[in-house]
């Protein structure tokens, strides 16, 4: 791949038959080597993107091109460069593990390479299984199966299309320590999730869809810098009935409760607050805070504070 | 060409294939056995030759097809309809692959079951008729032909099919009557005219004509009639599976 881009999307459109808009005009550049997060809530055009990307939907107009390679025109060298496990557990029942990771390096024109498949399958926790049919898999072993057939031509790309939707803590855990080893390889990794824990959690950028729209893509830590809040909250020992007026020039709110209530300190990360001068001038105000806590808005706030102002 | 895609293909279905081995085998083979002793043997003894040919070797050809025709259609309907079903299609349509090459795979794969269970049927039939096969060949490339012919319409069943009701639908509605109705256990000369003509609208009695023609120098139709039949019908076929893959219909939305 050229540049240092592994994909770049160019005003792609998808309007389906019956008139849903599902992509519009939608414009973004992958970095090679990359964890990018695609997040959204449902029907969003996260699937729709990455199926208009890998050659299952038909985009309406637009460009892809992978690696530089025109995904229409050039569809061959483009497909050979990505790998991906779609949502949905599909997978063929009665074959075994060994016998479907090895058909899927076929389709994508590879020679025959026993030892890069009992690497894949030991990679991922799957070589005692390989013998096994797929039916008697359980559902995070299933999900494997489909990471080893998309990683079995060896792809510089990978798609993971909510990579651990159903899967428990445990196992989501365990497939997140699998994603970075896989980055470590070199791999470019475009993941959509519900859980905003998890692109927190992986991504180096995120980008935020919402109705066929990418409203941004940012840098994980920038975005989390630029949107983030932070809030300095004093625990009360007793009830205070308003905010003194000498305290005006702090963005200080009053949260009452049945205690003593709570004075916050809003801020965001670009705003420098000397937190002992607050400290005094509340002291000289005679409120004496029990507790002193901060709280940081996590990505998941983020989202859903763009996505509700779109 | 991706010629390892659709040997990946090919090796796939034939796999499949293999695993059912025995009911892909006794099904046909039963049903051969027992046509051979209700046609053959309990009514066909009791029968006139037709064209100088004893009944029970008559029917051969025309079992053959029967058979050939269900399993084609079945096969390669049911080799594209399943990853529909359960959604591994995507591994297909994402992989480098062209039109062209997955028909190849499938086609090819459902194709040659057909051929190897028309071949088992001809077998069994050896057990209950003396059979003479005039020329080799030309049976060769009927029962190929036929074969590939009714594994694409299987295909484009299999991607017009929207559930498996469909997926019979066509089979037990069209496809049965018109190998029954095409010649399979008759000649159409024994019709009265107005029947006569109406079957010539069945292409099956073109196959079964030709294939007969094959083993003993004698169809209903003349053997180059029934040689362009079968290759216009491949054609047809051909023509629809390329607008198929133009369009995206049924496979890409």
């Amino acid at each position: 791949m050229q540049n240092g881009t592994a994909i770049e999307i160019k005003a792609l459109k998808k309007i389906y038959e019956n008139g849903f808009k599902a992509l519009n005009g939608v414009n973004l550049e992958i970095r090679r080597g990359e964890i990018f997060a695609l997040l959204g809530p449902n029907g969003a055009g996260k699937t729709t993107l990455i199926n208009a990307v890998c050659g299952i939907v038909r985009p309406s107009s637009g460009t892809v091109a992978i690696g530089g390679y025109d995904n229409i025109s050039q569809y061959r060298k483009a497909r050979s460069l990505v790998g991906l496990v779609p949502q949905e557990l599909s997978t063929d029942s009665f074959e075994t593990v060994w016998n479907t990771v090895t058909f899927s390096r076929g389709l994508f024109g590879k020679a025959n390479n026993p030892r890069h498949i009992e690497d894949v399958l030991k990679r991922l926790s799957l070589w005692d299984k390989k013998d096994e049919q797929i039916r008697h898999l359980s559902g995070g072993m299933k999900r494997r199966v489909m990471v080893a057939k998309a990683l079995s031509h060896e792809p510089e790309i990978l798609f993971l299309d909510e990579p651990t939707a159903g899967v428990d803590v445990e196992l989501r855990k365990s497939m997140w320590a699998q994603v970075r080893s896989l980055r470590e390889t070199g791999i470019t990794i475009i993941l959509t999730t519900h859980y905003i824990e998890e692109a927190q959690e992986m991504a180096d950028r995120v980008g935020i869809i919402n109705k066929g729209e990418l409203i941004l893509t940012e840098d994980k830590k920038t975005l989390m810098q630029k949107m983030g809040k932070r809030q300095m909250i004093f625990v009360l020992r007793e009830q205070l009935t308003t905010i003194p007026s000498e305290l005006g020039s702090y963005p200080l709110t009053l949260e009452k409760d049945d205690n003593g209530g709570k004075l916050i300190l809003t801020y965001d990360a670009e705003t420098e607050n000397d937190i002992s001068d607050v400290l005094d001038n509340l002291k000289s105000h005679g409120i004496r805070p029990k507790d002193i806590y901060s709280h940081q808005s996590s990505l998941e706030e983020i989202f859903i504070e763009l996505v509700e102002v779109k | 060409m991706n010629i390892r895609g659709i040997l990946a293909i090919y090796t796939f279905e034939m796999g499949r294939t293999l695993r059912t081995l025995g009911q892909s085998i006794a099904s046909p083979v039963l049903s051969t056995v027992l046509y051979f002793i209700v046609f053959g043997s309990a009514i066909g003894s009791r029968m006139q030759a037709i064209n100088g040919i004893p009944y029970g070797a008559f029917i051969v050809p025309g079992l053959i097809m029967l058979t050939v025709l269900g399993q084609s259609v079945s096969n390669a309907s049911f080799g594209i309809y399943f990853p529909r079903f359960t959604g591994t299609i995507y591994e297909i349509l994402s992989a480098p692959l062209s039109f062209v090459e997955i028909v190849l795979g499938y086609v090819g794969a459902a194709a040659t079951k057909s051929v190897m269970i028309g071949v088992i049927v001809l077998l069994t039939a050896c057990f209950f008729v003396p059979l003479h096969i005039a020329h080799p060949l030309w049976m060769a490339f009927f029962l190929i032909m036929t074969s590939i012919t009714f594994s694409l319409l299987g295909f484009i069943i299999g991607i017009w099919a929207d559930g498996f009701e469909k997926l019979q639908l066509i089979p037990l509605l069209v496809i049965t009557p018109l190998t029954f109705l095409g010649g399979s256990f008759y000649s159409i000369n024994m019709l009265p005219p107005f029947w006569y003509k109406v079957s010539l609208a069945n292409p099956v009695v073109y196959l079964v004509s030709g294939f007969r023609w094959s083993f003993y120098e004698h169809g209903d139709v003349s053997l180059m009639t029934s040689v362009t039949m079968i290759l216009t019908f491949t054609l047809a076929c051909l023509i629809i599976i390329g607008w198929i893959f133009k369009t995206g219909y049924g496979l890409k939305k």
